[in-house]
């Protein structure tokens, strides 16, 4: 398992084949593996977003994404977990988060794929203020992510 | 030992408080520490943590305990 605050800009793609390429999974053990990469838009309640800066509290939020990985290990048998965030200033198109699961089969894996990005979501202490058009602005909340 | 409060996103900039210390006090809860800070009642969707893990209000501290206030997260 592998749980990283990032104040750098990320591949997410060569983190993910490095991590597996590093020797944390052995090849054949597992035949699924499901990716969330969530990146920053140039847009935001009608208005144009230029840059952002991403905002967490130290200590809390790198315990929170290792519980939240950690259960959901657990609770879903994964094989092995990777989790990135960004934090500092962020712009259009740099990937955010990064959350893969690897699994035996694929339902394990998209089922705790979806599940530790909506924890993460919802919980880690992570706060976003975007540079629009018309001033600095804090987002004052997540969209919902339930499925429809 | 003294209570260390940190606060964070908008609720920093609204109190310019970034960190502060408070004196403890025997039976005090997070909304205490809330009222010693700002003499006002916590507002409807502020948010705490004691020792980095979210806590009601009602909480009992201890002494030498981290207390956190934040709005709602927007991460990921």
């Amino acid at each position: 398992m592998k749980i990283e605050i990032r104040p750098e800009p990320y591949d997410p793609w060569h983190e993910i084949s490095a991590y597996q390429l590093d020797g944390a999974l052995s090849p054949g053990s597992f035949g699924a593996c499901a990716v969330f990469v969530g990146t920053m838009r140039d847009f935001n309640d009608g208005s144009d977003v230029s840059s952002m800066v991403l905002e967490h509290y130290e200590g809390m939020t790198q315990r929170q994404l290792f519980d939240l990985a950690q259960l959901s290990l657990t609770e879903h048998g994964l094989l092995d977990v990777l989790i990135l965030h960004r934090v500092g200033k962020i712009s259009p198109n740099d990937p955010i988060v990064l959350v893969a699961a690897w699994s035996a089969h694929r339902a394990a894996a998209f089922d705790a794929c979806r599940e530790m990005m909506e924890m993460l979501k919802s919980r880690a202490t992570f706060w976003k203020k975007e540079a629009r058009s018309d001033g600095d602005h804090w987002v004052s909340q997540n969209t919902p992510g339930e499925l429809t | 030992m003294p209570i260390s409060v940190k606060c964070f996103a908008s609720l920093r900039e609204k109190l310019g408080i970034d960190e502060v210390i408070v004196p403890y006090e025997s039976k005090m809860t997070v909304q205490d520490v809330w009222c010693y800070m700002t003499k006002q009642t916590p507002p409807e969707n502020l948010l705490c943590a004691r020792n980095h893990e979210y806590v009601d209000f009602t909480e009992t501290i201890n002494d030498g305990d981290e207390i956190a206030f934040f709005p709602p997260v927007t991460g990921g």
